[in-house]
């Protein structure tokens, strides 16, 4: 049976670990530590901590108005998520959505179940629970009503608001009721009768409104950034310039002279690994933010920079690189690759790099922490509410049930907002100023220098082709420092995880395949980033795969189908992948026919192989991530300069059936435009052990006139009867492949490292 | 003391003269509706309106204001065309984490009072001073046409 490795409990367990270790716990945690125990495996939800929760009374109430209060357990950055699920609810409990009200739930995974909001999860682990709080919660109005009337429950409907006695046509509203629904036992699970397909009023349907939208366009929305609170002061911190790095001297005359500022606090930092801790450094304490930042301008800092003093992104691409080019062991192995390759009459090799890059939420990290009476309460925009409730409480030495984290709304997440190093920051500064609510805000400049970034890597990729040019054989080492690294000091190599995204898990009917994973050690913070290591390795596997057919001399989308081979459906582990997004093997096998068709709808969408004028190409990539299937057919024009114009992107989605349409296509639509933008121009480096770039001057994302024309979002319909894929995240790793392989298919030049900003510009 | 017009109300503002109206709205007024993004006016999220004008409010000081309107968000509804922008805006259902969507609205309003029936070259030009990280571009840009055609801008 394989260990069951879910990135989200390694990174609470070692979280915890590392707590301990803060509270004076003499632990060392090492790679053992954070895999987990292989007896009894859960999976999907159920092998989350604090798993699902299904209990209707903690997340529906209802008003004598009427109104229902629907709870949102996650956190919502874009995806739609305090939508989606109270529309899960509400559909169930056949209320009108216009009288829906949502509240979001405080972090407490023991109450609300796992909270964190990542990993494509919350639709794909909450969309059961969430209909059977609905549904839970009608059958105890329709029962109270029942009461009422001193009939029989069965003769008792829900619908629209209303409760219908159906023999007399007697009708209360909901809010009639609502008291003594409330009062009613929790009835058998078992008793409680879902809706059928038909039923749905919005499950499925594009006819939910967002439940922010409106705030959302007339400025009423509350941000981690926007928190007020009664004599709240303002903080910026000057931070360690390179990760490791400490603080050698400070002199904050200067600083305390300019107007609005209050105190400058030096905060110290944490011993490796990095965790969710705060980097240490100086804070300036002020009336209003921008006396905050203006004192920080004005501190006059030396720093000793510690063991990543000499990190530099073209040197370290070289030790990668060296890696890359040395066997190294195998973490998938099918047949003798090594033969094989050795006996091909044609051997095709191509190395890619790519570099680290940073989320940018579009609001930055912010928080606000208060102390009062030796419990400390947080607002702050985290993805991760349970996790910022532990390292807050590991900071001040308090219980975590002595820290209240109200989650706002996150300007953007992207996995950046899942370390709640910040809001550690906004409680320690708290306790600097006698339990004063302190605000931390960072400026982009703190965001773009210390952020978790996104790995860097090498990817080489060695194939053997036969007379026909099919692949006989496939060698893939993936260079990357890993997240885990953050977790366990001194990790080297990817974890299993990370090799499970479309590294190891490649479903290529190939009779050879061997994947290696040299160890390259961590300089800096790596984190999560939307699709996280599917990024580089789809990039290289989707981009070699169009390199073949062009060797092979055959069309890139019949060449990819013959890859794939026949539809089936590959348990994961005979690829050498245990993880497999925390879901079961069985329930979700990698199922071929899925990924073939994604390829076959877009290429169709597309218009695939249509005579196209010359600078013109398209492109195709595919992947599998996140338990759901992309294709991407991306169309290009490069012009005599060299300049970059897409008119048009097509992308299939298999992600099971669908629950919110508008938002899936709106997710992909995203994951579109951020998979463009790592592309183009995506890229953080470091020279001397700190980040060189520093606002989007020179950190460019994209930006409207750059954006495609158009993008086509087609979505393979499914009943209920398959399983739920991710959405948030799954889209992204196909765009950069499918633009390069267009940008070959227009020019004949083939990018083999991101972001491809000057490579097509004529001298 | 400075004083400033905001949304047609006067504010006495107890702030140095170099404060960027966007401190002063955010930390002091407690109008949170304009974001910061950048601090250097690459991302537009801070765009209020000064006389009818965008300008990006982390750069321009309070002092630049004296005599002069300021308009946020929170009061473009007032202005016919602002509120046929955040209308189509909730039809099209541009926003994903809506964080940068205020300076996107406030940069669409002053696109389409100067601008009414847009070309796809203008509305590049007028809007790609506004990031979006959630990637809500190409529903921007069918929302800025479907304001104007609502307005009569657009045949």
């Amino acid at each position: 049976m394989s260990a069951v490795f879910n990135d989200i409990q390694l990174s609470r367990r070692s979280l915890l670990k590392g707590i301990g270790a803060l509270a004076g716990l003499a632990l060392t945690v090492g790679m053992d530590g954070i895999v987990m125990a292989a007896d009894a495996p859960k999976f999907g939800g159920d092998g989350m901590p604090g798993g699902l929760k299904d209990n209707a009374l903690l997340f529906v109430s209802i008003g004598a108005d009427g109104v229902v209060t629907i709870v949102a357990h996650r956190s919502e950055m874009g995806q739609g998520v305090r939508t989606s699920l109270p529309m899960v609810v509400a559909d169930e409990l056949d209320a009108d959505w216009s009288r829906v009200r949502v509240v979001q739930a405080q972090g407490d995974q023991e109450k609300y179940g796992n909270q964190n909001t990542d990993g494509s999860r919350s639709m794909r682990h909450s969309f059961g629970p969430m209909r059977q709080v609905g549904a839970t919660a009608r059958l105890m109005l329709e029962t109270a009503a029942a009461a009422r009337w001193k009939v029989p429950v069965g003769e008792v409907e829900a619908k629209n608001h209303e409760l219908i006695h159906k023999p007399s046509g007697r009708k209360f509203g909901y809010g009639d009721v609502a008291a003594d629904a409330a009062k009613l036992p929790l009835p058998a699970r078992d008793s409680v009768r879902l809706k059928t397909p038909q039923q749905f009023r919005y499950i499925g349907k594009d006819s939910t409104r967002g439940i922010d939208l409106h705030d959302i366009v007339t400025g009423n929305t509350q941000y981690g950034i926007d928190t007020r609170l009664e004599g709240m002061v303002y903080a910026v911190i000057a931070r360690p310039p390179v990760y490791g790095g400490k603080l050698a001297t400070v002199d904050s005359s200067e600083a305390l002279k300019v107007p609005g500022v209050i105190r400058v606090v030096e905060l110290k930092g944490s011993p490796p690994p990095a965790l969710f801790n705060p980097l240490g450094g100086v804070a300036v304490i002020a009336r209003n933010t921008w006396a905050a930042i203006k004192g920080r301008e004005a501190l006059k800092l030396t720093w000793d920079n510690g063991p990543n003093a000499s990190y530099d992104s073209a040197e370290f691409r070289k030790t990668m690189e060296a890696a890359a080019r040395q066997p190294a062991k195998a973490v998938r192995n099918a047949g003798d690759t090594m033969a094989a390759l050795a006996k091909a009459p044609r051997r095709i090799e191509a190395e890619y790099y790519l570099p680290h890059i940073a989320h940018a939420t579009m609001e930055p990290p912010a928080a606000v922490a208060r102390i009062t009476g030796g419990k400390c309460e947080v607002w702050a925009c985290v993805q991760a509410p349970q996790a910022t409730r532990e390292t807050v409480a590991g900071h001040l030495g308090l219980k975590t049930e002595d820290v209240t984290v109200n989650v706002t709304l996150l300007g953007g997440g992207f996995g950046r907002k899942s370390k709640p190093d910040f809001a550690a920051e906004a409680a320690l500064l708290s306790k600097a100023m006698n339990g004063a609510p302190v605000k931390v805000t960072w400026t982009r400049e703190d965001d773009i220098h210390h952020d978790y970034f996104h790995t860097v890597s090498v990817e080489r990729l060695e194939a053997g082709l036969d007379a026909n040019g099919k692949v006989s054989a496939w060698l893939h080492r993936t260079a990357a420092p890993t997240i885990a690294s953050i977790f366990a000091a001194g990790a080297k190599g990817e974890a299993p995880f990370e090799l499970a995204m479309s590294a190891v898990n490649i479903p290529y009917a190939i009779p050879n395949i061997r994947v290696e994973a040299p160890e390259v050690e961590a300089h800096t913070r790596i984190g999560w980033f939307r699709s996280v290591s599917n990024i580089p390795h789809a990039f290289a596997v989707q981009s070699f795969s169009a390199e073949l057919a062009a060797a092979a001399k055959r069309d890139h989308r019949d060449y990819l189908l013959e890859l794939i081979g026949p539809a089936r459906k590959i348990n994961p582990s005979e690829m050498a992948d245990g993880w497999n997004y925390g879901e079961s093997p069985e329930r979700y096998p990698l199922d071929t026919g899925r990924m073939r068709g994604v390829i076959e709808l877009a290429t169709a969408k597309a218009g695939w192989g249509r005579k196209l004028p010359k600078g013109r190409g398209l492109g195709l990539a595919v992947c599998y991530s996140f338990v759901t299937y992309i294709a991407a057919v991306v169309e290009v024009e490069v012009n005599d300069e060299g300049e970059v114009k897409i008119p048009r992107v097509d992308i299939a989605v298999d992600c099971g059936p669908s629950i919110n349409p508008d938002r899936i296509r709106s997710q992909v639509e995203g994951a579109c435009i951020m998979g463009i933008s790592l592309a183009m121009t995506g890229e953080i480096s470091f020279k001397n052990g700190a980040v060189e770039q520093s606002n989007f001057h020179d950190y460019e994302v994209l930006r409207a006139f750059a954006a495609p024309a158009k993008i086509d979002v087609h979505i393979v319909p499914h009943t209920l009867d398959v399983p739920l894929g991710g959405v948030g995240e799954p889209a992204t790793p196909t765009i950069a492949p499918a633009l390069c392989n267009a940008i070959f298919a227009a020019t004949g030049k083939r990018i083999r490292q991101l972001p491809i900003r000057e490579q097509l510009k004529k001298a | 003391m400075p004083t400033l017009t905001i949304n047609g109300k006067q504010h006495n503002v107890d702030l140095p003269e170099d404060t960027p109206i966007l401190w002063t709205l955010r930390d002091q007024l407690g109008m949170t509706g304009t974001k910061f993004g950048c601090g250097m006016a690459l991302c537009g999220a801070c765009t209020v309106h000064l006389d009818g004008e965008p300008i990006r409010s982390c750069i321009t000081p309070i002092s630049a204001a004296a005599g002069k309107k300021i308009t946020t968000i929170e009061a473009i509804a007032e202005d016919k065309v602002g509120k046929s922008v955040q209308e189509a805006w909730m039809a099209l259902g541009v926003p994903q984490c809506g964080y940068c969507q205020a300076g996107q609205i406030m940069s669409a309003t002053a696109l389409l009072r100067t601008t009414p029936n847009p070309t796809d070259k203008d509305i590049d030009d007028a809007m790609s001073g506004n990031i979006c990280r959630c990637g809500t571009y190409t529903r921007i840009k069918a929302a800025i046409k479907q304001a104007a055609a609502q307005n009569g801008g657009a045949k």
